[in-house]
């Protein structure tokens, strides 16, 4: 049991950590959205990489393979992908519309934008 | 036919979120997708009957057996609350029509109906699956709708918080995720059922440990529990009154089942509550969520947002009535899952009148509005005294199986908090009531009618389904207490 | 027998039909009064006849609903309750005829709502009257809270306002942590909510766990008005006087002391009060009330606020008699509930017509009033020997009653406190007609001397027929102490 040996755990904890920094301390949105896809990533990395069996091949049939590496995290993670490119696609249109309506991306300018149309409303 | 309805639940939503954009014609759509809805709550009743009839149901989809294909699994817990999110959805629908005509283009109505389909298929479909996979597939579908809703509100400020919802509720989806994938890493199956066969050998490992940890934080964050509240108070104050009503009564609550299906049926009462100190953690964030929420409640000046501080803390009561950890406390958790739904759906189609007739939900509007608008402050009204748990209303019920379940394990004082929480939901509402009785309407306000009958009739509806389900207790209690058994029988 | 569940369904039920009337004539202000008026009658009539009908033997019962296992809504007649029906009844009737000389003299709003909730407030107080246990019981105090809450703010103003907002607060905020707390560890505790002669607590029960239960039922029980709670009832006087005088002299205040009294007899028993160590504390707190209350009536120049502190007072004498766990006490608290009713609704009425004729409202400026309003002054002076205690008014019997309970109990301290209460009532009531009439050279009246400005008959009548009978019940009170007897010999228990 060395560190090395679970490197692909490391690479998972470095990656997750650095995305969910960008999230929470960029006040950019779409850096925050970068950040985001980062962390989502991650995760699909620990998917694939729990699945790799130590000298198997791809999973096909055939009588020379007996060792396969585990083809559902595979499957699974296609769907989590499709999920991530649609929570971009719609972040990003939400960074659009804001930009529009707020004409800025920048967190704590819209922010202040709104805690003035309360006052003013209020 | 009969043996189809598991997936008729689901595919039903899910085929008419398509045809809706064929149609194109929101006047056409808005009729179609109320028929779909009403097959929706039909199919749910059926199922319901079936699953009295023959015990749980298993479906396999395409006729592959678990663990390898995916199953869907109906037992009363699922019934019950497939019967919750299909009716009140039915009925919110119901006042759509005229309450998106108010807030939004024609044009756009279309792709609001489409998003409320999808968000409803996602909810069915994490009730109705087996498969622990499948749940975070219909949960980022839901959310991912939701998302959409809320950013159709008609003020700017609506996209930034379906925004700040997509953030959390991005980060929420993928712990859950994590969870999962380590869940299957120690066991190699994803079918729940399985799962809570295969991680009793694997128990006592860090990484189910880690598995359970991730999950739970991922699902506090989807059901709003205080601390990770934060995305909650400004999606619902913002979203189209419609899109207000059904989540806050629907997608809490299935957030909230996840969360129950997991702690006992997958991973197990023992579990959960011997190995991990859940029980504080879930009665003292319960607890802390009920009066902060409360508190922050008491000082807000838009009543929508109001309501949605009011939310967090009424899921306090149920994360509260789960952490007890005996029988009563569970009934009451899934008692006020239902009642809760009920008196939200009552308070915010009411609000979604006001909207309708003035344009906000300030409170400063709401001066005098209890007799301009007598039908629909007396919808608040009913809700809020429900909401303060009146008796003869559906809150004292389940404040009573809670405060019963406090007092069954000697824990007067938090006994005494929960009714405390009472108190200040009393400030709340009566901030509420005098403005809208007892003080003369504002200038501009003079001549403000009654809300149409289109969204003035489905609030009637809850109110009164509030009454009835506070005085005729069999449904709710009955099937709540025979759930509650159910669950515990499994760890057995 | 059917007969008399069926007329005590309608007892309850009688006064919210008259609500559609009501709210359906709210342009038409007489029919809207009549209808008012003839609900009362029949109410009337109704309570007298379940009186006729009534034997505590063998009490009719009623099961409407039940809302969970255990939980229901159900109404059995016994003696106290019939005593507070007949009450109520007869004085919702008077208060009614007084309330239309009193609202229309003052001109006030929204007059329907207060017909409307007036008549939802009377149908909680008769459900709370049979309420067969605790649940009902509080269900029907919950609806009164609720239902009165509107005529307390009824002014709108922001004094209206605030006042009601500590009248709901209180009220709410005892009932449910204390009460409803109570309620539910009772449960827990003994599994049934049913009252039960001689209490529903066995031996098991520890003394700990029963005296917590008693001390959340008297305090949980705002609308008893024992100090510290009892901020509610001076606030509620923002109200107009019609309501303080039937729903914060009688209706309200009288549904409290009715379900302390009640709890102290159906549910814990008499015997088991004797042994709690507790009570005894309970009592000096309900003693402490009665005097404290007295004094700070004294330094009350608004009328309406020293009638208000006079209640309080007085309620608490109640309170004392059921805590003295006697049989003379409880005889004696079922009757002050009578005298207290007939008397303080004459003092309240008074309070109002002078509010209304003389627009008077502060006790130093009433001075040589009795010129002006002869038969307002009178029925004030009788309706202040009721209160004290002296005869001929009925208020004498049931302080009687509740210095022999003190007797037997040999409870001297707050015998003592009982009498030295008596004379601070005295102190405080009496004045306010003696200088009415022999103070006239000092008068502040302005009104032309000799000229009688009284209140609109309609109110005039009504406390002319409270003041008489006060007076009637001094000589007859057997119909009430028939009914409380009962209650007492129900409540067993004799100690010395």
């Amino acid at each position: 049991m060395n560190f090395l040996e679970q490197y692909n755990y490391w690479i998972v904890i470095l990656l997750m950590m650095s995305g969910f920094y960008i999230v929470i301390a960029h006040g950019n949105l779409v850096k925050k959205l970068m950040g985001l896809t980062i962390f989502q990533t991650s995760v699909f990395i620990l998917y694939i990489s729990i699945s790799k069996v130590i000298g198997g091949t791809a999973p096909i049939l055939d009588d020379q393979y007996e060792v396969y590496t585990n083809p559902l995290p595979h499957v699974l993670i296609l769907t989590a992908i499709v999920v991530g490119v649609a929570t971009t696609a719609l972040g990003l249109a939400l960074a659009v519309r804001i930009k529009e309506a707020y004409g800025t991306v920048e967190e704590d300018v819209i922010q202040e934008k709104d805690l003035q149309q309360e006052g003013s409303t209020e | 036919m009969i043996q189809h309805l598991p997936i008729l639940q689901v595919i039903i939503p899910l085929l008419a979120a398509p045809i809706c954009f064929i149609l194109r014609e929101a006047k056409l759509v808005r009729w179609f997708v109320l028929l779909a809805n009403i097959m929706a709550f039909v199919v749910s009743i059926m199922l319901l009957q079936q699953v009295n009839v023959h015990g749980t149901l298993v479906y396999t989809l395409g006729g592959w057996e678990a663990p390898i294909g995916i199953e869907y699994r109906i037992d009363e817990l699922n019934a019950y609350l497939l019967i919750l999110v299909t009716s009140i959805s039915t009925v919110t629908l119901m006042a759509a029509g005229s309450s998106l005509n108010k807030e939004m283009k024609e044009s756009k109505q279309t792709y609001f109906y489409i998003a409320y389909m999808l968000c409803l298929t996602g909810l069915l479909g994490i009730l109705a699956t087996g498969d622990a996979f499948n749940v975070f597939v219909f949960l980022e579908i839901s959310s991912l709708a939701s998302y959409t809703m809320i950013a159709m509100g008609n003020d700017r400020r609506s996209l930034w918080a379906s925004y700040q919802y997509l953030i959390m509720g991005t980060i929420g989806a993928t712990f859950i995720l994590i969870g999962i994938g380590l869940m299957y890493m120690m066991t190699g199956t994803l079918n729940m059922h399985d799962l809570a066969e295969r991680l009793v050998e694997v128990e006592q490992t860090k990484t189910v440990f880690t598995a359970f940890a991730f999950f739970l934080v991922g699902v506090c964050l989807k059901l709003a529990l205080f601390p990770l509240h934060l995305w909650l108070p400004n999606a619902y104050a913002y979203a189209p009154s419609i899109a207000t009503v059904f989540l806050a009564a629907t997608a809490t609550k299935v957030a909230i089942y996840i969360l129950l299906r997991f702690i006992f049926s997958v991973y197990g009462f023992e579990f959960s509550f011997s190995h991990l100190p859940l029980t504080e953690i879930l009665v003292s964030l319960g607890l802390v969520g009920i009066i902060a929420a409360s508190i922050v409640a008491i000082y807000q000046t838009n009543v929508k947002r109001l309501f949605a501080y009011s939310s967090v803390s009424q899921i306090g009561y149920m994360i509260l009535g789960l952490g007890i950890g005996n029988k009563t406390g569970l009934t009451a958790t899934l008692l006020h899952l239902f009642n809760h739904a009920l008196m939200k759906s009552a308070i915010f189609l009411a609000l979604a009148g006001v909207v309708y007739r003035i344009g906000n939900v300030n409170i400063k509007n709401f001066a005098g509005l209890g007799r301009q608008m007598p039908w629909t402050m007396a919808a608040i009204v009913i809700g809020g005294l429900s909401l303060i748990g009146v008796p003869l209303t559906v809150g004292f019920v389940s404040k009573w199986y809670l405060v019963l379940a406090l007092l069954e394990n000697g824990w007067w004082p938090i006994a005494v908090l929960v009714l405390v929480g009472s108190l200040l939901a009393i400030a709340y509402i009566w901030r509420i009531v005098e403005v809208a009785y007892f003080k003369a309407p504002l200038q501009n306000n003079q001549s403000h009618k009654e809300a149409p009958p289109a969204i003035l009739i489905p609030a009637w509806i809850f109110v009164i389904a509030n009454f009835y389900f506070g005085i005729d207790t069999s449904f709710t209690a009955g099937l709540s207490e025979r759930t509650a058994e159910l669950l515990f029988g499994v760890v057995k | 027998m059917m007969e008399q569940e069926l007329l005590m369904q309608w007892i309850i039920i009688l006064p919210l039909l008259a609500i559609p009337g009501i709210l359906l004539f709210h342009k038409q202000p007489n029919l809207r009064e009549a209808i008012t008026l003839i609900a009362g009658a029949l109410l009337l009539v109704a309570v007298v006849a379940f009186y006729q009908g009534f034997d505590a033997g063998n009490a009719p019962y009623i099961h409407w609903w039940e809302l969970m296992p255990g939980l229901d809504i159900a109404f059995r007649a016994e003696p106290l309750g019939v005593l507070f029906t007949l009450v109520a009844g007869s004085l919702w009737l008077v208060t009614s005829i007084y309330a239309i000389g009193y609202m229309r003299g003052h001109n006030e709003a929204n007059q329907t709502r207060f017909y409307a909730c007036f008549a939802v407030a009377i149908s909680a107080v008769m459900g709370l009257a049979f309420a067969d246990n605790l649940f009902t019981l509080f269900v029907f105090y919950e609806v009164l809270t609720l239902s009165t809450y509107p005529l307390v703010t009824h002014a709108g103003t922001d004094k209206a306002r605030h006042g009601g907002r500590v009248y709901l607060s209180i009220l709410l905020t005892t009932s449910i942590l204390f009460l409803l707390f109570g309620i539910i560890g009772t449960w827990s505790v003994t599994d049934t909510l049913t009252f039960a002669e001689g209490g529903i607590f066995d031996d098991s029960v520890s003394p700990v766990v029963a005296g917590v239960l008693l001390v959340l039922f008297v305090f949980g029980i705002g609308k008893a008005a024992v100090m510290p709670f009892h901020r509610w009832l001076p606030a509620a006087m923002v109200a107009p006087t019609p309501v303080s005088a039937l729903l914060h002299a009688v209706a309200v205040v009288k549904a409290g002391v009715f379900s302390i009294l009640k709890v102290c007899v159906y549910v814990f028993g008499i015997d088991l009060l004797n042994e709690l160590t507790i009570t005894d504390w309970l009592l000096y707190v309900a003693t402490a009330s009665v005097l404290l209350a007295s004094l700070v009536a004294m330094r009350q120049d608004n009328l309406k606020k020293r009638l208000a502190y006079s209640t309080v007072s007085q309620l608490g004498y109640i309170t004392i008699g059921a805590l003295l766990a006697t049989q003379a006490g409880v005889l004696g608290g079922a009757l002050h509930i009578v005298a207290h009713a007939f008397g303080k609704i004459t003092l309240f009425f008074c309070a109002g017509a002078i509010m209304v004729a003389a627009h008077k409202t502060e006790i130093s400026d009433m001075r040589g009033l009795g010129k002006t309003m002869p038969v307002t002054m009178i029925a004030f002076f009788i309706g202040s020997l009721s209160i004290i205690g002296l005869p001929p008014a009925m208020g004498m019997w049931s302080k009687w009653y509740l210095l022999m309970g003190t007797l037997e109990a040999e409870q001297w301290a707050v015998m003592i406190v009982l009498m030295i209460s008596s004379l601070l009532n005295i102190a405080y009531l009496l004045p306010i007609p003696i200088r009415a009439f022999f103070d006239g050279k000092r008068s502040v009246v302005s009104i032309n001397r000799g000229e009688i400005k009284e209140a609109p008959w309609p109110s005039l009548l009504a406390l002319s027929i409270t003041a008489i009978m006060t007076i009637v019940f001094f000589f007859w009170p057997q119909v009430f102490y028939g009914l409380a007897e009962t209650l007492a010999g129900v409540a067993g228990g004799t100690n010395g």
